[in-house]
């Protein structure tokens, strides 16, 4: 149980309490991560099986080492090579993977509530890697994770997040996890890429990059998706490059001594975020790989580490 | 015990521990381990006192021993976990577990566990202020501030300064009250 939670679906139902008692247990965990023999017992027993529904190397990497570093087992399961494409349902495939009793399932999704969909049909925690242009929880629990470790608190700081605020599920999480450690939320990138109305959750909205970062104490470069690349969002990757993306020099010019920067990954390099910048100083982004393992033991120890869930029969 | 036969009591442990680590030629590999909570403050204390009798303070660390526990499968939540902190390395060394109170043995087994992860030590001792009895594995403290028989519905608790208490004691409370 995370606080409340039987299941780690999306941070917009997380409390500020239960945000903290994944990133304190993280601190933790993260001390297990760096040590010689990065080994504990705890989840001996247990099994996490990663149903993957779209391409990902870093998420399902970063669960399936958490989930053996804690000793639990961890399989595997990606949609290419299954009875998906074979037309069996997302519901029918929780319930037979659910039938080999697993005690968590982590899901990857194209479609937004489609974890929420498969947790109100099996009994084991079901956790969203992330789900459409919905949430990416445990995304924005690692950021929360590393910023809070750079800077020390979220409380009073800025976070400017820059790019496709519309299509990203990271910024989503982000905004509704960061406001709750008492960080003020910039979101900045092309008109057609911020989502209306989204001043409604307590973020500032800003079409020029220079007034975004400039006093943030952290910055999010989110990845432009190919797929939206030529569309009509944007017109090309030099000129979403100029008007929103960071370089050495704008860097230099415009970010805080201290301002630190953040990036989900995959990077392409030159687009949203020069090479210079990417692995400069201020770039946090392998802290938040490493990082994203000690927040996701965290996640599946809290959800796993107590009794065993009973499968339940009367549920439909 | 009162605050005075705390002190004499800990003052004891550390002579103790400083005469068999002399005698085993250990006196500079000596290493000091408090389990957490209840053994982190007493861990300090001891190795005040190993400073004051070997002329050389040993390091100390932290052993949190939640993502050890045998019981995981009976308790409804998944225990709190808190910090384990070795920063010395562990190999070779005569490495001192201190726990404030020995039960079960569960924990010691667990702390046993814990610390190999860190590497393989010359030999582990343990040591605690009070040993009530109670014992569920095969294991036994050696070094002991005060052996008691405890009934299994009585809690033992050691009260530290360091851990906010008005003053140091040893208490003996039935449970449920």
């Amino acid at each position: 149980m995370i606080g409340r939670h039987k299941h780690c679906l999306a941070l917009e139902d997380f409390s500020r309490e239960e945000i903290l008692e994944v990133i304190d247990l993280a601190v933790s965990m993260k001390e297990v991560l760096l040590r010689p023999l990065k080994k504990v017992p705890s989840l001996r027993g247990r099994s996490v099986v990663n149903l993957f529904f779209e391409a990902s190397t870093r998420t399902r990497s970063s669960f399936e080492i958490a989930a053996k570093i804690l000793s639990a087992d961890a399989l595997n399961w990606t949609a290419a090579s299954s009875s998906v494409t074979k037309g069996e349902t997302l519901v029918d495939t929780a319930k037979n993977l659910e039938a080999m009793r697993p005690d968590v399932l982590v899901i990857r999704h194209s479609a937004g509530g489609a974890p929420k969909l498969v947790a109100d049909h099996v009994a084991c925690a079901v956790v969203s890697a992330g789900d459409g242009a919905h949430e990416h929880p445990s995304q924005g629990l690692l950021d929360c994770f590393t910023i809070r470790e750079a800077l020390g608190t979220l409380q009073g700081k800025t976070v400017a997040i820059v790019g496709d605020i519309s299509h990203s599920r990271v910024a989503r999480s982000d905004l509704h996890a960061f406001p709750k450690l008492g960080a003020k939320v910039r979101l900045c990138g092309p008109p057609t890429m911020i989502p209306a109305g989204v001043e409604g959750l307590g973020a500032s909205v800003h079409h020029d990059l220079r007034t975004a970062v400039e006093g943030a104490d952290a910055v999010i470069m989110l990845r432009i998706q190919h797929e939206r690349i030529g569309d009509p969002l944007i017109p090309g990757t030099r000129e979403y490059s100029k008007y929103w993306g960071l370089n050495a020099k704008k860097a230099a010019e415009w970010l805080k001594e201290s301002c630190v920067i953040l990036h989900p990954g995959p990077i392409n390099r030159g687009v949203e975020l020069a090479p210079e910048v990417a692995d400069g100083p201020r770039s946090v982004i392998l802290d938040q790989v490493q990082n994203g393992v000690a927040v996701r033991m965290a996640i599946l120890y809290l959800l796993a580490g107590g009794s065993p869930a009973e499968p339940a029969e009367a549920k439909a | 015990m009162n605050a005075q036969e705390v002190e004499r009591a800990v003052g004891r442990l550390g002579r103790e521990i400083a005469d068999r680590a002399r005698a085993a030629g250990a006196s500079q590999g000596l290493a000091i381990v408090g389990i957490r909570r209840g053994g982190v403050h007493l861990a300090q204390r001891l190795r005040r006192e190993l400073a004051a009798a070997l002329g050389s303070e040993p390091p100390l660390g932290t052993l949190d021993i939640a993502l050890y526990r045998d019981d995981l499968a009976e308790r409804g939540v998944a225990p709190v976990v808190g910090p384990t902190d070795i920063r010395f390395p562990v190999q070779g060394k005569t490495v001192v577990l201190v726990d404030d109170v020995l039960y079960t043995g569960r924990t010691i087994r667990a702390a046993l566990d814990e610390i190999v992860d860190f590497g393989r030590p010359r030999r582990v001792w343990l040591a605690v202020l009070v040993d009530r009895g109670g014992r569920e594995l095969p294991i036994a403290p050696d070094f002991a501030g005060v052996r008691l028989d405890a009934p299994d519905d009585v809690d033992v608790q050691v009260r530290l300064r360091e851990a906010g208490a008005p003053e140091d004691a040893v208490v003996m409370k039935r449970r449920g009250t």
